[in-house]
């Protein structure tokens, strides 16, 4: 019997919300299926699962918040009975030992200041109407800061603080909670990584040039944008210096076999996502094109799938089209790299002895220094920038 | 095919990109990637949605033509209209 269980979909999930199951009991599912629709902090996720057999048993329910980890149901091996009537697996005892987390968990707690000095120790200074309000409210009417005379609790105190009370009882919405979280995974990252910086300009003349000619010949539905160029330039940069390449563990880089380089996504409204193009490497800029495409449409229009936030290996962000020059990107745990790219621009530049104009890019490394150092950083971006001179080659 | 329709598909394939905006305040002179924050991914999708319901091939390089409402449906009735 295989556990599923709520997946930890990037540094900064801690618990999700299921929505609601995709399959029923003894349905059988495959390992990439799309079992259930959980909702994060972020994002409404379609999420896979990654075992094959039969649906046995749901453990929660549509509604629940559990934390990451917490087993959602049993998946049963096909062929293998079903235990008798009243027969507890012991997988079952320990998905409910552990308590879900509700959403109320998510909001502050109320801050109550402390009493103003009281006039008359031992006894509540309160006007009748603040009082016979606090006790409707269910207030204890001593923890009430009181503005009136010498103190006195007055029935606006009272209303105040229940207002107080309610705003902090309401759960935050998305947009907020998304803040909450990007800013959580940022602190984390500086605090914990120790990022170094490097950048280089690259010429963008063959690229720029190279793709006016190959979208003459594409169907519409198959251009190119350059963004797509960049993306699996950096793909293949990755493995020349493939310890960029990897996720930070227990302590420890451990090099990831695939390159799933994550796509930064700005959500209209608001708000970020950076979910994976699978085998990047591996992938024509035809195929990445169609998939890149896709990705962006579905990651604002809230459909993502769980692998595509939990597998990417390096974030790759784009800020050009903002009319941004530099990007010093903040590295996404547990990757270990994260690349930016502005915008490109004419510049004058000095080639085979002449001032010409070039379209000019330029890109910029965010790197752990404890998993690489400068010069294999700056060896990744002579890299990035010789792959970029041949776009038909990439 | 009247300007009016040109314009009512235009608007139509924008508010599939970007179903937040409030399509009724658009200012037909001003550009469309400043109203509506929209990237090239977003213009390219555009294109892509003209495409479809209007059978009409955009080349790239008349992308500058699409900036603004007017320009859209400008450009698109004498693309309809030399087809």
């Amino acid at each position: 019997m295989a556990e599923f269980v709520m997946p930890q979909l990037g540094a900064d999930m801690t618990a999700g919300k299921l929505l609601r199951w995709r399959m029923n009991i003894g349905d059988r599912v495959q390992r990439g299926d799309i079992i259930a629709d959980v909702e994060t902090d972020k994002a409404d996720i379609e999420v896979e699962i990654f075992a094959s057999g039969i649906v046995d048993k749901f453990l929660i329910h549509p509604g629940e918040k559990v934390p990451v980890g917490t087993p959602l149901a049993l998946i049963r091996e096909e062929g293998v009975t079903v235990p008798a009537a009243g027969a507890v697996p012991p997988l079952v005892r320990t998905a409910t030992a552990l308590a879900p987390v509700r959403a109320t968990a998510l909001a502050p707690s109320i801050a109550v200041s402390p009493p103003a000095v009281a006039p008359f120790p031992g006894r509540l200074h309160i006007s009748p109407v603040a009082r016979k309000i606090a006790e409707e409210q269910g207030l204890d009417p001593a923890i009430l800061t009181g503005t009136g005379p010498g103190g006195r609790v007055t029935r606006e105190d009272v209303q105040r603080a229940v207002e107080a009370r309610t705003a902090a009882q309401e759960p935050p919405d998305r947009q907020t909670r998304m803040r909450q979280v990007i800013a959580a995974a940022m602190a984390r990252s500086k605090r914990e990584i120790p990022h170094y910086y490097l950048s280089t300009t690259v010429d963008m003349n063959r690229c720029v040039q190279w793709l006016a000619q190959e979208n003459t010949r594409r169907p519409i539905a198959d251009r190119l944008l350059y963004g797509v160029l960049l993306l699996k330039a950096v793909a293949l940069a990755l493995r020349q210096v493939p310890e960029l390449n990897s996720l930070w563990k227990e302590g420890k880089a451990m090099p990831s076999a695939d390159v799933h380089v994550g796509v930064a996504v700005s959500l209209r409204g608001g708000g970020l996502v950076a979910p994976a193009l699978h085998h990047t490497d591996r992938q024509s800029v035809g195929e990445l094109m169609k998939q890149f495409l896709d990705l962006v449409q579905r990651a604002r229009a809230g459909s993502l799938r769980s692998s595509e936030l939990s597998d990417p290996t390096i974030t790759v962000t784009s800020l050009g089209e903002q009319g941004v020059e530099t990007v010093f990107g903040i590295i996404y745990p547990p990757q270990v790299a994260l690349v930016g790219f502005g915008k490109i621009a004419e510049r004058p530049c000095s080639v085979d002895g002449q001032i010409v104009s070039r379209p000019l890019l330029t890109a910029t490394l965010s790197a752990d220094h404890r998993v690489s150092d400068g010069h294999r950083g700056g060896l990744f971006l002579a890299a990035l920038e010789r792959l970029l001179q041949e776009p038909e080659k990439l | 095919m009247s300007k009016e329709e040109i314009r009512a598909v235009v608007l139509r394939v924008l508010g599939r990109i970007a179903p937040e905006a409030d399509l009724s305040q658009l200012r037909p002179g001003a550009r469309l990637r400043d109203q509506l924050d929209i990237d090239s991914m977003d213009l390219l999708n555009f294109v892509i949605g003209l495409h479809k319901e209007l059978h009409v091939e955009i080349p790239e390089v008349d992308y500058p033509k699409l900036a603004t409402l007017d320009g859209c449906v400008d450009y698109l009735a004498g693309l309809l209209k030399a087809a």
